[in-house]
């Protein structure tokens, strides 16, 4: 299979990206700053991150539609207000997870943001469920670029006036050059910031300008630090299709009434996993020490019983040391349970810790 | 001129009478990127040629440091355990990994000049 190139590789190519193949696109990791800087660069000040790999996907139809995707995801569409989003999954049956997504509520239909490595069969698995009902559209002519840190509202809405007036979670059309795009604001750093969706022709003018503005490009290995430190989950690590919500911890973004009612793929064993708890659940682990532990490492309690594994761990940049998630066994889970990770064939001390590692810093009620 | 002699896996060392200095190649630094965390060997310990002696590991990934040479640790580098972003500034000067005391010194003689080494670092990133 070729591999795919976004709209801004070009422009990548120019500010000297180290590429990576990440779902069967090539990917800027890091430019010449580096992981560490561009990660400070982003809690400081505003990175840009180019999304564009992840899928758009477009659904318009009448009010039934909102019927049938509260078959679907766990959540209460039909209070959900025109232009506000929210986060959720797609399940299977037993309720593990085939993607996590963004759902935002449009005009006449819904825009879901998806994972790269999951859109095509999001795709089938959707349009299966969805029987042809209703036009779906997963646009590959559109661009998403993202801008985080304290220092992106004032970038962009000086590029796209108005931008500085959405709360977090919420969106709305603006004009580019006599195009519209779609901003939200949201993204996936744990700062303040915005995702944009914008037609392939005009994603490098809008980059360029942004960069004249003062924000920086930034790579996914930066993307990745940052994410973690925020405690956001990041699928194929944290989440899969062995996993359930509630089991990754994220049983916030299930809808109280919904589960109440059920009637939704998955709604037996949430429900389930809601009443009686469940055996294995995600957490936050922060080495006492200095030593990395990184997906796949085991965890140990303090007699020497394996209890669980890391699903991600790196350095945090702006924690200036360790950090890491992952699955232990319930009776484990609780802040403070001292544990121990096997790295290398040695034991190192760590704690159970609340998430996130690093403050977010969401902007909400910014207007009336 | 020093003698300094490189390996295949990019680690550098120099040679003083009888004790060697080891450390990683700019061009291992540039491979690797920000280097986060470093762990060496401890003195007094004993290491093979082409054994690991030390492991690096960037926001990335980790990556095991070898010896080119067969010794005893007389001497390790706390600096770049405190700051390991001191071996991206510097990695072929103060930014040394361990010394050590060399057991047969014609084990230099597989490794590779500076020019050698060059050529083989731009093949192996190409």
């Amino acid at each position: 299979m070729e591999i795919k190139k976004t709209s801004l590789y070009k422009l990548h190519q120019n500010n000297n990206a180290k590429f990576v193949e990440f779902a069967g696109y090539q990917m800027p990791i890091q430019y010449s700053d580096g992981i560490v800087e561009e990660h400070k660069y982003t809690r400081m000040h505003s990175g840009i991150f180019d999304v564009s790999h992840m899928g758009q996907l477009f659904i318009y139809g009448e009010n039934n539609l909102t019927e049938d995707l509260e078959k679907i995801f766990p959540l209460d569409l039909k209070n959900l207000k025109i232009n506000h989003s929210k986060y959720s999954f797609l399940m299977n049956d037993e309720a593990g997870i085939y993607d996590d997504l963004i759902v935002t509520k449009l005009e006449k239909g819904f825009l879901i943001i998806l994972n790269a490595a999951c859109k095509e069969n999001d795709f089938k698995i959707l349009s299966k469920l969805l029987n042809g009902k209703y036009e779906m559209l997963l646009d590959e002519k559109r661009s998403l670029i993202a801008i985080q840190g304290p220092k992106s509202v004032k970038i962009l809405n000086n590029i796209i006036q108005g931008v500085e007036d959405l709360n977090f979670m919420s969106g709305n059309w603006f004009s580019f050059h006599d195009q519209k795009i779609y901003v939200t604001r949201s993204g996936y750093t744990g700062e303040d910031g915005f995702e944009v969706s914008i037609s392939n022709e005009l994603s490098e003018k809008f980059t360029k300008d942004l960069i004249d503005k003062g924000a920086k490009l930034i790579g996914l290995g930066a993307r990745d630090t940052l994410r973690l430190e925020a405690g956001l989950c990041l699928y194929g690590h944290e989440l899969n299709k062995d996993k359930t919500p509630v089991e990754a911890n994220l049983k916030w973004a299930i809808s109280k009434d919904r589960v109440s009612k059920g009637n939704f793929i998955g709604s037996n064993i949430i429900t389930k996993q809601l009443n009686d708890g469940v055996s294995k659940i995600r957490v936050g682990i922060k080495p006492e020490g200095k030593v990395i532990a990184r997906e796949k490492t085991k965890i140990f309690n303090q007699s020497d019983l394996h209890i669980g594994e890391i699903t991600s761990g790196t350095f945090g940049p702006s924690v200036n040391g360790p950090v890491a998630m992952g699955y232990v066994e319930n009776e484990f889970s609780k802040k403070d349970t001292k544990v121990f990770l096997e790295v290398r064939g040695k034991k190192y001390p760590a704690n159970i810790c609340g998430l996130p590692f690093y403050k977010k810093s969401y902007v909400k009620g910014v207007n009336k | 001129m020093s003698d300094v002699k490189y390996s295949k896996e990019h680690e550098w060392i120099k040679l003083e009478g009888d004790i060697a200095t080891i450390g990683i190649t700019k061009h291992a630094t540039e491979m690797l990127g920000d280097i986060v965390f470093t762990e060496l060997p401890e003195k007094g310990t004993s290491v093979e040629k082409d054994g690991t002696a030390g492991v690096v590991e960037s926001t990335k990934a980790a990556s095991d440091v070898y010896t080119p040479i067969s010794g005893e640790v007389v001497d390790t580098n706390q600096a770049i355990v405190d700051d390991p972003s001191k071996i991206n500034q510097d990695p072929e000067n103060s930014a040394w990994f361990f010394k050590l005391k060399v057991k047969d010194k014609s084990e230099m003689e597989s490794l590779m000049n500076k020019e050698d080494y060059d050529k083989f670092a731009k093949e192996s990133s190409s």
